[in-house]
């Protein structure tokens, strides 16, 4: 993970929170929460390799395929739930969503903004972009949910869900005027 | 890399142990195996539980016997995933399990006889209070990690219950929290095929010198379909018959399907070594094991008392354990927001996948036995 990326999630969550990191990748971003802000909790993740890394790192993982949905956990087991670069893998992102906030006080969702200006231009070139943040080519790329900054904000409304804060993040900075078209990268921390 | 060449061990317990069944048991043994040195602190020591059909040797070969190779062996070892380097790990022999341990098979000094039907039933508990007897002689206050697949995943999981303050962490493999129904009908087709073999004589056929062998296969060869996947068994066997057929019928009832031949074998094998009261006493076991029933069937009430660090494992054709029964650990875990990790492994052998060689199941249990701190 970008290490701006990780800092600016990082001082999303309060120190000593109970975390859950859906899509958690090998654990970095939760080795560093707990390393840097005692949190505790667990990450979740589907993929064998990614499990083995975050067990290494010593991050307590639980292997689930998230679009089974999250039964495992009550209401309001966690203060965070985070949802960093995964939205845009999941084919049910919408229950996932309300699922963020069933189980968490607080959910914070980071996906690619695909509004950012060059994917636009490309676009309207005629050709779908492939960036350094969007890597894939359109016929094999793993983001099924393709979306922008100002649709997860209508989705949200839609699911009455507060945006507490909300930015995009590009080069190594935060973008808080016009990140629908500036940031490549969208953040929202929400709440019920 | 150095061969471990263990040596068995028996330890006596004079003191009677009692059973949940309300009986007790005195002046018993166990047999034990340790591998690796327990280190000064004594904070290194690992307890291996076993399943069905095995026993407390665990890894490695005996000095006289170099084919006699531990039931754990790609597990346990120098370098292996429960490194021997690090860790003082023991294999214990249960109580009635028919591999040294005071069992129905032996002389019971109060009659001269032996024990067979007189045997007291077991229970996963009464297993843990008996090694947690050995590892307390052995000089260890607390165990780092109790490790076990299967029924061995049950004990493992039953220490954290019972001696909350005696290990760090558990690792669970292939088990469940109780048995279902579907599980217990097996067990008891496996039972009745022993009791109801004339050879039997209710259990105390030593004095008849015969041994119901009839039982033990059937009971093995039921067993056997269950731990195998149907995709493993269509792999290994299809529907190819013996070579002396030559792909065709006899249009007879002996003998055709390799199949059938394979699971005969293994019928075979398991009766020449394998105690009929072990059998039963063992699958009771199984089918008693329900620590949520105290709870009024509340896993998560009932884990409250653990305290340890847990490691879960299943695999994904495992039938007679599936993974959502792991699953039902791991929310009772975090219900209670203890530290779990929970691998599911997608591996096409079934039940029998734990004991086998998968570089991701092995590469998870080897970096979580890294991070145990000795």
């Amino acid at each position: 993970m970008n290490p701006f990326v990780l800092k600016t999630i990082a001082a999303l969550v309060p120190q000593g929170a109970r975390v859950l990191d859906l899509g958690c990748g090998d654990g970095e971003l939760l080795a560093y929460l707990r390393d840097h802000k005692d949190c505790t909790g667990y990450g979740i993740e589907i993929d064998d390799a990614a499990v083995h890394g975050c067990v290494k790192r010593a991050v307590d993982v639980i292997q689930l395929n998230l679009d089974e949905g999250l039964n495992l956990f009550d209401d309001n087991s966690f203060d965070v739930v985070l949802q960093i670069d995964t939205l845009q893998h999941l084919r049910n992102a919408e229950v996932m969503l309300r699922e963020t906030v069933r189980v968490g006080k607080t959910g914070i969702v980071a996906f690619p903004n695909f509004a950012h200006w060059p994917n636009r231009l490309s676009v309207l070139l005629g050709r779908m972009p492939v960036t350094k943040r969007l890597p894939h080519q359109w016929y094999d790329t793993p983001n099924i949910r393709v979306g922008t900054y100002e649709d997860f904000a209508v989705l949200a409304a839609q699911n009455n869900l507060k945006i507490e804060d909300g930015f995009g993040i590009q080069d190594d900075a935060v973008i808080r005027w016009q990140p629908n078209w500036r940031a490549g990268t969208a953040v929202f921390k929400l709440t019920r | 890399m150095t061969q471990l060449k263990p040596i068995p061990q028996s330890m006596h317990f004079a003191d009677a142990l009692l059973l949940s069944s309300g009986k007790s048991i005195a002046g018993y043994d166990l047999a034990y195996e340790t591998y690796g040195t327990l280190n000064a602190d004594k904070s290194n020591a690992v307890l291996i539980c076993h399943a069905l059909n095995a026993s407390h040797h665990v890894a490695g070969t005996y000095a006289d016997d170099e084919k006699n190779v531990g039931w754990w062996d790609n597990m346990v070892g120098p370098g292996k995933p429960v490194d021997t380097n690090k860790f003082f790990v023991i294999g214990v022999n249960n109580l009635g399990s028919c591999f040294g341990s005071t069992s129905p098979a032996h002389v019971d000094v109060s009659t001269g006889k032996p024990y067979g039907s007189s045997f007291p039933v077991v229970t996963v508990e009464d297993w843990v209070n008996a090694q947690e007897r050995l590892v307390t002689k052995l000089g260890i206050t607390q165990l780092a990690a109790v490790m076990g697949g299967s029924l061995g995943g049950m004990q493992a999981l039953s220490w954290t219950l019972q001696f909350p303050d005696r290990l760090r962490y558990c690792v669970c493999i292939a088990s469940a929290p109780n048995l279902s129904a579907q599980n217990i009908a097996f067990n008891e087709v496996a039972r009745r095929a022993i009791t109801t073999d004339p050879d039997f004589y209710s259990g105390d056929f030593y004095a008849h010198g015969v041994v119901p062998e009839r039982g033990l296969r059937l009971a093995r060869m039921v067993g056997h379909i269950t731990y195998l996947s149907d995709d493993a068994m269509d792999e290994k066997f299809g529907r190819e018959r013996i070579e002396s057929l030559a792909g065709q019928a006899a249009y007879g009832f002996d003998e055709e399907f390799q199949i059938e031949s394979y699971l005969k074998h293994q019928g075979k094998k398991f009766a020449s070594y394998f105690d009929a009261n072990t059998y039963l006493l063992i699958t009771r076991a199984l089918d008693y094991f329900d620590p949520a029933k105290a709870f009024g069937g509340d896993l998560s009430a009932a884990l409250a008392r653990a305290k340890a660090k847990f490691l879960v494992v299943s695999f994904t054709t495992d039938w007679r354990f599936p993974a959502e029964r792991s699953r039902e650990i791991v929310k009772a875990l975090v219900d209670n927001k203890l530290c779990v990790s929970y691998a599911e492994i997608s591996a096409s052998q079934g039940h029998d996948a734990f004991l086998l060689e998968d570089e991701r199941y092995m590469n998870v249990v080897r970096a979580y036995f890294d991070g145990v701190t000795v």
